[in-house]
């Protein structure tokens, strides 16, 4: 049980601990700029976007987070692209999280009744207004439970990223595992970090879906 | 009017606007296809297209080791699939019994296993008790995961049954174990289709995860075929990803078509029982 507080292991897996927090957060930025992207594709009036949405979503949900890790990590060196192991990690992580913001995002605006928009323009609103005051705040609140999944599966995702060079939480058990401590204690330990993040991801949502609930 | 299906966030078009969609249409088609050709442009000038690149995929050894990969993928997958559907009907029969200490352990059962980041378990598995037996730590993580979220899935199944049904088959006098099996599993089964083999997809793309383990499954196939074989432009990853990710994606689609079939046969055999409505 003393791992943590002996030789120097605590600034150690501080160190793992504040990657895997940063990981998660670069790639969760970038899961929700292209996922939103990728939705307003998918819902958009224009055939090519819609059918170039389509086919993003169906390469990316459809290929295991390994190989994307493994083609970033090994691919883009081939074609003269260096970037340091985090960014390919946030790359990976990024673009196959993004896929399923934008599903999340894309089933939420689906919820909304067509009378609220036909209501929205009846009443004189032009269609920003529409999208911004009648359509977006209803989707939002519909996809927080789902969306909640997605940010949770996250950070537990981001572990692969520490058998492709990232210093993260789950590289830390090599290190350790050399310095001879007991492999189920490590575990424990990383688990335990883990489970830290994905509750803290998870009290998070929940707040928030409190405060924008609609009263009743 | 027109017979696309009317959208919350835009009206239908008229003719100045119809204009304009073609026109953003063909720009973005234009935008595509110049990323398409920059992509292929920067694969091509570093050679990766060169026959040396490929030519390891003509030797039928090398096909052969492909089709092993798939063959260990999908003994990999099979196993999986299977227990963790086993353990997840345990899990939620647990949680659906009548002894609270056996809802209560089977509820924090699953609540660990889905907490568990998989990728944590299966390496402690293999590290700690199946150090030459890669395969088994690959499905007995995937096993514990997936089953703890199977459980779940058959739970919310279960419990999305009309209240009516069960309180009309004890009014009848059916035992509990009666009403499960006549009643409810049948009725939830159809409703939690889509949800369980969505989840059986995940299972086959976390296959992937026992690259990491050196269990030979189609990743890590493909990745001795790339350090076996020495080009001038270094080894072909990028070849090898292009073949083997169409066959995860192929794969996949497969199981989800198989899905889009069996709830189309169950929709079809509701319909025969119960004439629609006029």
């Amino acid at each position: 049980m003393g791992i943590l507080f002996e030789d120097h292991n605590f600034s150690l897996f501080w160190h793992a601990f504040v990657q895997t927090i940063e990981l998660s957060a670069a790639s969760a930025l970038l899961a929700i700029v292209l996922g939103t992207l990728l939705a307003a594709c998918r819902v958009s009036p224009v055939p090519v976007l819609r059918a170039f949405g389509t086919v993003w979503i169906g390469v990316f949900r459809n290929t295991p987070l390994t190989l994307l890790f493994f083609a970033v990590t090994f691919g883009l060196p081939r074609v003269d692209v260096h970037l340091p192991a985090f960014l390919c990690a946030a790359v990976a992580l990024g673009c196959y999280t993004a896929s399923f913001v934008c599903e999340v995002l894309r089933a939420g605006i689906n919820t909304i009744p067509i009378g609220q928009a036909e209501a929205a323009r009846s009443l004189g609103m032009t269609f920003s207004q529409t999208l911004t005051l009648i359509v977006l705040p209803q989707a939002g609140r519909a996809v927080l439970g789902p969306m909640s999944s997605v940010f949770i599966a996250l950070p537990r995702n981001s572990a692969i990223a520490g058998a492709f060079n990232v210093a993260e939480l789950l590289s830390l058990q090599q290190t350790l595992s050399e310095r001879g401590y007991a492999i189920f204690a490590i575990f424990f330990w990383i688990a335990l970090a883990y489970l830290c993040i994905s509750a803290a991801v998870g009290l998070a949502f929940r707040t928030l879906e409190r405060k924008l609930a609609v009263a009743a | 009017m027109s017979s696309r299906a009317a959208s919350v966030l835009y009206e239908v078009p008229g003719p100045r606007t119809r204009a304009r969609y073609r026109l953003f249409g063909a720009l973005s088609l234009v935008a595509i296809a110049g990323l398409l050709w920059y992509v292929y442009d920067q694969l091509a000038s570093n050679g990766q297209f060169d026959a040396a690149m490929w030519s390891p995929f003509e030797y039928t050894a090398v096909q052969q080791r492909i089709l092993d990969g798939v063959r260990d993928t999908l003994t990999a997958f099979g196993l999986a699939a299977g227990f963790s559907l086993l353990l997840g009907t345990l899990l939620a029969t647990g949680r659906l019994s009548d002894h609270k200490p056996l809802r209560w352990a089977a509820g924090s059962v699953i609540e660990f296993f889905r907490a568990m980041p998989l990728l944590i378990m299966i390496f402690a598995l293999y590290q700690a008790v199946f150090s030459d037996q890669p395969l088994y730590a690959l499905v007995l993580g995937l096993t514990l995961y997936n089953g703890a979220v199977q459980a779940e899935i058959i739970r919310s199944g279960i419990e999305a049954v009309p209240r009516g049904q069960r309180e009309a088959a004890y009014a009848l006098g059916l035992r509990k174990s009666q009403v499960m099996m006549t009643i409810l599993v049948p009725q939830a089964v159809r409703s939690m289709l889509p949800a369980m083999i969505g989840q059986l997809v995940v299972t086959l793309k976390d296959t992937s995860l026992g690259f990491l383990i050196t269990y030979t499954e189609l990743l890590y196939i493909g990745k001795l075929i790339a350090n076996t074989t020495s080009t001038p432009h270094g080894y072909p990853y990028i070849p090898v990803v292009l073949v083997i990710a169409p066959i995860y994606i192929l794969l996949c689609l497969a199981l989800t078509a198989l899905a889009r079939w069996i709830e189309s046969r169950g929709r079809r055999g509701s319909n025969r029982r119960t004439p629609a409505a006029a």
